[in-house]
């Protein structure tokens, strides 16, 4: 359920590179070949035909990246993104489909604006983009939306992101009937009570500077409620961006019995600590917030063992006059899509803290199952969608780096390895270093 | 691997030196403190003259931000710079631009481009200070942000303490009250740390954030072990209704008030304004003579004066600099 403008399938043999696909369990030196946007042929020394040749040695080819949980911003504040614009972070980033949140003005609640969406998608998607369609109208919390006619219309889940549901009872509903879709909820974890006008973790951090404390109680209890409902219903469910150890443990305490949910974590809770806060740099705020150096460890443990089975990066853009003013002023969210890959491989593949065939599949084959799309492989038959990495590639994070509209990175000024070289998304060459 | 810290200045190009600002006690060291405290006293002895004007700062200009209500803080910052002999400006958000939706921002770029030499902001968010330092040339000195900092308001104190007990190092210090929401409280544990003093942190358990690290405790009793009692206000107007940190005025008081019976003969009694009398402090305990109140007020006038001046001259200042300036 993704859309993407229409263009010629590539014509390209990837030379001598080392092909790592987890899905495959494949970790060699091959060739591999793209006819008409579809592989062709995985081996040694394939022939090149009149195909463009690509000379991969010393870098790694594995199947491109699919994020679960980005802001595209359309339809409403297209001054912070557009779908043209985010795709082609997105590309950058080495990914071959993202899904929208549908936090968006109008909320995506109605499949007249899903299929607006669409329609833009069809025209000016760089690589495939999917949306998720609200739970409850206008994300009111009130009343479910038609999630029938929104699946038929193409939404791939379905998700209030930026609010919790905050009824049980209405949860239970939509539960209930979104049992009839076949399609997951994603779910935003949060007892607002808890965590009302709070902007950073409660911990040490917020106590010496005075920030109200957003506590990981706060998410845990909700994701220990919405695992309950889950279970109790027999239905499936995404919790987006956990932050905290105790959410962890309750998730893999219910997948132990039965319950069917599926997680992600994004980059900046994997290697930021609620330290960073210190800065009082308003890109290190978002929702839920950066947490303790145990949720940290605990998210990372999560992510190796799969009770996380998905990277997000939770790609929010914001206009720089929402972040250009006191931390508690300014607006949650960070961008991710263009840096995703390369601050996880910096931080926590090249010190020996994660496989990098963990990562790549929590960037791929994870995410992709969490929505049930085909999962990319390198595989001949198999349409193309890969992404082409130099790990020992060094680049410089600053805001003429960006292809999204908006700037606010956490990773500003920072030097990371693990450059995206080239990305094929649906059989189309959309990105080259 | 531990996370990362972001530290974008060491990517700017190399430039001047820093430009000086009280932004937080946590960016001092002791002898910062102590060359602060001593030229404050260098300072009270110039005011025991008749002629009490300075012509230390003569043609610089002191702008005077304050986004929130202020008596003694912008009062005594006022006449701080007044004494030095500096231009004031005072802006103030009620009838000001604020009031049509300037953002900070632009209040600082606009102040900015009068080439200010120090700008003094209040703010009620965290980080206002260190937003307006990252936009203007000026040095800035925070008179209060949010619940973060108040580091003038630490400096008084110790000014204060220093002058009526002769000594800082070993002093226990009780604080009592609404630690959560107060800004005077977080100046203060940094600044007692500085100085080798003992903190102790008393009041209702919601009132005591998680995660300070200090000593703390909910049991009123334990004052009877401090030297000073350092009184908060209870700040109603942070809270809002229904919040319930405690469910009444009159239990606070009952519990956590500060009455003559749970105080020992000779204990110092401190309070950084404005109180609430019969709520965290017995009227009788204010007037008494153990109370430090007014002492803190004059205090501020002379620690402020020590601050605008520090920041601007940027170094330790003795009798000879000073009088250097008086000749000038």
């Amino acid at each position: 359920m993704t859309w993407v403008k229409d263009r010629p399938g590539a014509n390209v043999v990837f030379r001598g590179a080392r092909v790592v696909d987890p899905a495959e369990g494949i970790d060699a030196t091959l060739d591999v070949r793209i006819d008409n946007g579809v592989i062709a042929a995985v081996g040694e020394r394939l022939d090149a035909n009149e195909h463009r040749v690509v000379d991969a040695q010393g870098l790694v080819l594995a199947p491109a990246f699919v994020d679960p949980h980005v802001h595209l911003r359309t339809p409403g504040r297209e001054d912070e993104e557009t779908i043209a614009s985010g795709t082609a972070a997105a590309a950058a980033g080495g990914y071959c489909a993202i899904f929208a949140m549908p936090n968006t003005d109008p909320i995506v609640d109605s499949a007249a604006t899903l299929g607006s969406l669409v329609e833009t998608a069809r025209r000016e998607a760089e690589v495939p983009v999917g949306f998720l369609a609200a739970i409850t109208r206008g994300q009111g919390g009130e009343e479910l939306t038609e999630m029938a006619e929104l699946a038929d219309a193409g939404a791939i889940a379905f998700s209030d992101d930026g609010v919790p549901v905050a009824s049980a009872g209405l949860m239970r509903r939509a539960l209930q009937y979104a049992s009839i879709t076949g399609r997951p909820l994603a779910l935003h974890c949060e007892e607002q009570s808890l965590s009302h006008g709070a902007h950073v973790h409660e911990g040490r951090v917020a106590a010496e500077l005075g920030f109200a404390g957003y506590p990981s109680v706060a998410e845990s209890v909700m994701v220990e409620r919405d695992l309950a409902l889950a279970g109790y219903e027999e239905q499936r469910i995404h919790l987006l961006h956990l932050s905290a150890a105790e959410s962890v443990a309750a998730l893999r305490r219910a997948r132990e019995v039965g319950v069917r949910a599926t997680a992600e974590v994004t980059p900046h809770h994997l290697v930021l600590t609620d330290d960073a806060v210190r800065s009082l740099d308003p890109n290190v705020k978002m929702n839920p917030p950066l947490r303790a150096e145990r949720d940290r460890l605990a998210l990372l443990d999560a992510l190796r063992d799969g009770t996380v089975d998905a990277i997000a990066t939770d790609h929010a853009p914001h206009a720089r006059h929402e972040k250009e003013v006191p931390f508690e002023e300014a607006a949650f969210g960070v961008t991710g899509l263009e840096t995703a890959f390369s601050v996880l491989y910096t931080h926590l593949v090249r010190p020996g803290l994660l496989p990098l065939v963990t990562l790549l599949e929590r960037m791929s084959a994870g995410p992709a199952r969490v929505f049930g799309i085909a999962v990319p492989r390198i595989a001949a038959g198999a349409p193309a969608d890969l992404v082409l990495l130099d790990l020992d590639g060094e680049w410089r994070v600053n805001e003429q780096s960006f292809r999204s509209r908006s700037t606010n990175s956490w990773l500003l000024g920072e030097t990371l390895n693990g450059a995206i070289a080239l990305t094929v998304a649906a059989g189309v060459v959309v990105f080259e270093r | 691997m531990t996370s990362i810290r972001l530290v974008r200045d060491e990517l700017r190009p190399p430039g001047p030196p820093p430009r000086r600002h009280l932004l937080s006690i946590a960016d001092l060291t002791r002898d910062d403190v102590e060359r602060l405290l001593g030229t404050a006293r260098t300072f009270a002895s110039a005011l025991d003259r008749e002629v009490k004007k300075l012509p230390t700062l003569k043609g610089r200009l002191v702008v005077n931000l304050f986004f929130e209500s202020s008596t003694r803080t912008s009062s005594s910052f006022e006449l701080a710079a007044k004494r030095l002999s500096a231009d004031t400006l005072t802006v103030k958000s009620v009838g000001s631009s604020v009031d049509k939706g300037e953002s900070l921002k632009d209040t600082a770029l606009t102040l900015g481009a009068y080439d200010p030499d120090v700008i003094v902001i209040r703010h009620p968010q965290i980080g206002a200070p260190q937003l307006v330092a990252s936009l203007t040339a000026a040095h800035v000195v925070n008179a209060g942000d949010g619940k973060h900092q108040h580091p003038t308001q630490a400096l008084l104190d110790l000014y204060t303490l220093q002058q009526e007990l002769g000594r800082l190092e070993g002093l226990h210090v009780a604080i009592v009250g609404d630690v959560l929401h107060s800004r005077v409280a977080r100046s203060l544990i940094q600044a007692f740390a500085l100085v080798g003093s003992r903190c102790t942190l008393v009041g209702p358990p919601a009132l005591l954030p998680r995660g300070l690290g200090a000593e703390m405790t909910t049991d009123i009793d334990a004052i009877r072990d401090a030297d000073v009692v350092y009184v908060l206000r209870l700040q109603h107007e942070r809270m809002e209704a229904g919040a319930n940190f405690v469910p009444s005025l009159r239990e606070y008081a009952a519990r956590w008030g500060i009455t003559p019976e749970r105080l020992r003969p000779g204990q110092k009694v401190m309070h950084p304004g404005p109180m609430n009398r019969g709520v965290e402090i017995d009227a009788r305990v204010a007037d008494s003579a153990d109370a430090l109140v007014e002492t803190q007020v004059r205090s501020g006038l002379v620690v402020r004066m020590a601050v605008l001046y520090d920041v601007l001259t940027g170094g330790p200042v003795g009798i000879r600099a000073l009088a250097a300036a008086e000749v000038a």
